[in-house]
């Protein structure tokens, strides 16, 4: 919906030809290519899979949507705002260890809250070594994953740890209405998300950061509270996840959740996020990593060998980059 | 004499960190100079170097590839997957074919139709991963006689004491380093990662340059894959898996900037360096091998952010 649409004297006269219609659609959601795959697959599989809409396995996709997809909103702000985090995985490796040596020392709540305060407190120390020493959040958050992962494995050993007891699984094994706790859950943090993108003084401060850092700064926003929020709310969902992942599997481990920040920086992406900055939604990026898992749901349903899975993904990837070109046209200067 | 001593470490903080290194683990574990101990450091990181050296050219321009973990696995699976059936020769030239055909593409993609390096080269990495587990699932997974073949000779071999890796190692190092400082290429290459809007202007074809700059670097991904495929003689689809961050690492802890045209060959060297030797410090003073990981994240900040001061200091001088 940019001011061209109407600004232009032939969008006073509405076309219904059906190309105009999509146009419009497509204006709609936000230029996110998460939406035509989203849909194209739900009907592809739909129409292969009798079972594919059934609510069981619905339930099954979103659950297996919830971990990868928290990490991936957690990215969501950061990534408009002009930095990206490749440390995420590691910190929600390091949630699973710290929740379950936690709920054994100092019991069941304060572990989660305790490991959600270190886990974003990992993500302040991310935003703090960016901003503060002005250096490139990519080469950064790469060396804090490898950090975070050596220190993960000498504080709590390579061996899996399981949970004192099982208030965590009990927790995963929650359902209302045929769906997982952790679906609703994940769902409430990306609605919250959403919302404070869209109307709160942080979000939209955070599209004014990654469009053009410094003309935000010149019209006075504190550019590096809002970036350092930001991979403060990374390293908080990355801890989520973890947490998540303890619910599920009622232990702990420096080796989970093990390249789950490149899935997650892929879904940011295939949902319409500028790595560049300054555009991206929290929909397209829900849509983007929903449409991963149902690619891999789908595929089993059909018993399609799981192995072809990482090369049409990163194929669709690909794909979605050069429909996007092709929309936009060249750019004057590389991305 | 001190300001000068400060002036040389501002100018090159990674050596002096390097030197650091070196001096105090000599002090804990002399065996660490041993010349035995410093060829076998160096043939294990041989692979590693020429990927680094590759990658660089790529970040030099401006770029980034992440592609090459997955592109150096997949050589490994098509080498050995082939090497009974076609022989050795055909099996490695395939690979290199291979290797070759996706530097094409990743080079038309991103120089021509002007994709992100950094999502272009990751979707790249997720379907080069698949690929490489779908041949080695289906493929012969080892190779007979390994000892007999000339493969065994690139990874295991020796010619005048050195093995057969460091000389690959230094001869790719070498003639990068010779391209980028005396060849029109290296100076154009230079010229389209400090400002690629100039470099047109200054009639440079900057597509080109970057198109070939991701040729090479598939070309040393691929060629990084031969020794690995040499020394393991297995098509394990993960056998250089996580190639790319570490080829990064290297390459930023010497000091090459992620915009481009800062930088060079010798620093990716240098970086090569600092990571053996910490690894090989970390193994000789026995801690578990996931220190690693800590020590060299850590050093990766301090190194950047050391080369941030000097870079600033230098703008001010």
């Amino acid at each position: 919906m940019s001011m061209r649409d109407h600004a232009t004297p032939h969008s006073a006269r509405k076309s219904f030809s059906p190309g105009a219609v999509l146009g419009r659609l497509w204006g709609l959601t936000g230029h996110s290519p998460a939406w035509p795959l989203f849909i194209i697959l739900v009907v592809f599989f739909a129409f292969q899979s009798p079972i594919f809409l059934n609510p069981y396995n619905i339930n099954i996709i979103l659950s297996q949507t919830v971990l990868v997809g928290l990490l991936a909103i957690g990215l969501t702000p950061l990534t408009i705002s002009g930095n990206i985090d490749f440390s995420v995985g590691a910190i929600a490796a390091l949630g699973t260890c710290l929740a379950v040596v936690l709920h054994g020392a100092v019991g069941f709540v304060p572990a989660i809250l305790s490991t959600l305060a270190a886990c974003m407190a990992v993500g302040v120390l991310n935003g703090l070594i960016v901003e503060k020493l002005g250096l490139p959040s990519i080469i950064v958050t790469i060396a804090m994953g490898s950090a975070l992962s050596g220190a993960t494995f000498i504080i709590f050993g390579p061996s899996t740890r399981i949970a004192p007891d099982s208030s965590f699984l009990d927790l995963g094994y929650l359902k209302f209405g045929g769906l997982n706790f952790s679906v609703y859950l994940f769902l409430a943090l990306a609605i919250a998300l959403g919302l404070m993108l869209r109307f709160t003084v942080h979000g939209v401060h955070t599209y004014a950061v990654g469009g053009n850092r410094q003309a935000a700064r010149d019209a006075g926003v504190d550019v590096e509270a809002h970036v350092i929020g930001n991979f403060a709310l990374s390293g908080f969902m990355a801890g989520v996840c973890g947490l998540l992942l303890v619910t599920q599997l009622g232990a702990g481990s420096p080796t989970f959740a093990n390249d789950y920040e490149l899935w997650a920086v892929i879904a940011v992406v295939l949902g319409g996020t500028r790595l560049a900055g300054g555009a991206g939604t929290i929909i397209g990026t829900v849509l983007a990593a929903c449409s991963l898992t149902i690619l891999r749901n789908g595929m089993n349903l059909m018993q399609i060998d799981v192995r072809y899975f990482l090369i049409i993904l990163g194929l669709s990837l690909i794909i979605a980059l050069i429909l996007d070109r092709l929309r936009t046209g060249e750019p004057d200067v590389a991305e | 004499m001190l300001s000068r001593a400060r002036d040389l470490f501002w100018r090159y903080p990674v050596i002096a960190l390097l030197l650091v290194l070196l001096c105090s683990t000599a002090i804990i574990t002399p065996a660490i100079l041993s010349v035995g101990n410093i060829i076998l450091v160096l043939r294990q990181f041989s692979a590693l170097g020429i990927i680094a050296i590759g990658v660089t050219f790529v970040v030099l321009c401006g770029r980034l590839d992440v592609s090459v973990g997955s592109l150096a696995s997949l050589a490994v699976v098509v080498t050995i997957v082939l090497h009974d059936t076609t022989g050795p020769v055909i099996a490695m030239l395939a690979a290199i074919a291979t290797v070759l055909l996706v530097g094409a593409i990743n080079g038309y993609l991103i120089a021509y139709l002007r994709l992100s390096s950094l999502v272009t080269t990751l979707g790249m990495f997720a379907a080069l991963q698949g690929v490489a587990n779908v041949i080695a699932i289906y493929g012969k997974q080892f190779v007979e006689a390994p000892e007999q073949s000339i493969l065994s000779f690139i990874g295991r071999g020796y010619i005048l004491f050195l093995p057969v890796p460091v000389w690959l190692f230094i001869i790719i190092a070498g003639g990068s380093a010779w391209v980028m400082a005396r060849t029109n290429f290296g100076r154009a290459l230079r010229a389209v990662g400090g400002s690629e809007k100039a470099s047109i202007y200054a009639s440079i074809n900057a597509k080109a340059i970057v198109f070939w700059s991701f040729m090479i670097s598939a070309f040393c991904a691929g060629l990084g894959g031969l020794i690995i495929a040499s020394r393991t003689m297995s098509a394990q689809a993960d056998s250089a898996a996580g190639m790319e961050i570490l080829a990064l690492s290297a390459i930023f802890l010497g000091g090459t900037s992620l915009g481009g045209g800062v930088g060079g060959m010798g620093r990716t060297v240098i970086g090569v360096f600092v990571l053996a030797s910490v690894s090989n410090t970390l193994i000789l003073i026995g801690t578990p091998s996931q220190a690693q990981w800590l020590a060299s994240g850590v050093i990766i900040i301090i190194a950047v952010w050391l080369d941030s001061i000097s870079r600033k200091r230098s703008l001010r001088a």
